[in-house]
């Protein structure tokens, strides 16, 4: 942990923010849970954001306070040369490598 | 509680959002031109958005005692148009010139091409020349870290821009530490699916500090929700910091740097 303390106990941590992060961890549950039932489920387990989902997914259980930039840089773009072109690229939010085209 | 909200897109606002800023404080507020979800035809689409940004909106928030000032400039996103975009360039410093101008924004890179850098470079160098304060937009999501570094490598390249008359936007955690470290301002956008949300913006305040921070809603015509700062005021309320905190990060640092155009005045 690089920076500064939160202004809270870890006790008022848990009462402020355990409900609505379990909720969301339900969510993420039933967001691979539905990909799990997609009809197509075993040719997309290696899509490139699938792929950085669990990656980022096993930063989480990382000590250290530091998960959120971990999982930021996980997703990102670490070349440094411009592309050539924009045209028709949307940011997808996670980098698909050298040949992915983004 | 005083709010400026330093970055939203009022022109894709209704009036009924300009009357819940009122009822909540926000009583100044700072819009970039950007890009209007399609690509313009033609230079006079842009004639017609910097006369929206410099007198139809201030007009359209004095009804309820909101300042209103602006940022001119090229967006990222049309600049793969090159002869278009250079067009619009040629056409900025007569908008610069209006009385609720505070500078050239937002400008920057969106997904970090060729073409996105030199459109970046020639408002960089307007900058310079005459003097303005520059609002950066930085790309969305995993082209953000690489965008952020060049970015920042063209401004550092350019000795007649100093840092502390530039704010970064749409910084997160990954890119936070290296603004702060060069000199500049950086903004934390709060964008409900997209960006930050007020916890984490509030864990940034007390991470890094609260000097040189803006939080701001960054409300335009996507999801986004112009009351998204008086909501993270909140959230710092809700970890029992003092109400100093919550003025200083939401009034007195944006205007301290938005003051450092002459054009911004508070009553
Ligand atoms: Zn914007």
């Amino acid at each position: 942990m690089t920076g500064k303390s939160c202004s809270l106990t870890s006790q008022e941590i848990l009462d402020t923010y355990f409900l609505e992060n379990r909720a969301r961890l339900l969510e993420i549950a039933s967001f691979l849970d539905r990909l799990d039932r997609a009809a197509d489920a075993g040719e997309v387990r290696g899509e490139y954001r699938r792929r950085a989902f669990e990656k980022a997914l096993a930063l989480l259980l990382e000590p250290g306070g530091e998960r959120t930039k971990a999982i930021q840089l996980l997703f990102s773009d670490p070349s440094s040369e411009p592309i050539e072109s924009a045209l028709g690229l949307k940011a997808t939010g996670a980098w698909g490598g050298e040949n992915a085209g983004n | 509680m005083r709010v400026i909200d330093p970055h939203m897109h009022l022109v894709s606002r209704t009036t009924d959002d300009y009357l819940a800023l009122a009822y909540g404080g926000i009583h100044t507020v700072a819009e970039p031109a950007f890009w209007p979800g399609f690509d313009r035809a033609s230079a006079a689409s842009f004639h017609d958005y910097f006369h929206q940004l410099t007198v139809t909106e201030p007009a359209r928030a004095a009804r309820f005692k909101i300042r209103h000032y602006c940022w001119i400039g090229m967006n990222a996103k049309e600049a793969e148009h090159l002869e278009l975009a250079r067009e619009v360039i040629a056409m900025l410093p007569q908008y610069l010139d209006r009385p609720n101008a505070l500078g050239i924004g937002e400008v920057g890179l969106n997904k970090n091409s060729r073409n996105e850098i030199a459109i970046f470079e020639e408002q960089v160098e307007l900058a310079a020349r005459r003097n303005e304060l520059l609002l950066i937009h930085t790309p969305h999501l995993e082209d953000k870290l690489k965008g952020t570094r060049i970015i920042m490598d063209i401004l550092k390249n350019e000795p007649r821009v100093t840092p502390e008359r530039v704010l970064i936007d749409h910084a997160e955690e990954h890119t936070i530490g290296e603004i702060k470290d060069n000199g500049f301002w950086y903004g934390l956008t709060l964008y409900p699916d997209s960006k930050g949300s007020p916890a984490r913006a509030i864990d940034a305040v007390e991470i890094f500090g609260p000097d040189r921070i803006c939080i701001n809603s960054s409300a335009d015509w996507s999801v986004s929700d112009p009351i998204a700062t008086l909501k993270c005021a909140n959230e710092m309320r809700r970890r029992g910091h003092p109400e100093a905190l919550a003025e200083r990060v939401f009034f007195e640092n944006p205007r301290d740097f938005l003051g450092q155009s002459p054009k911004f005045v508070l009553p």
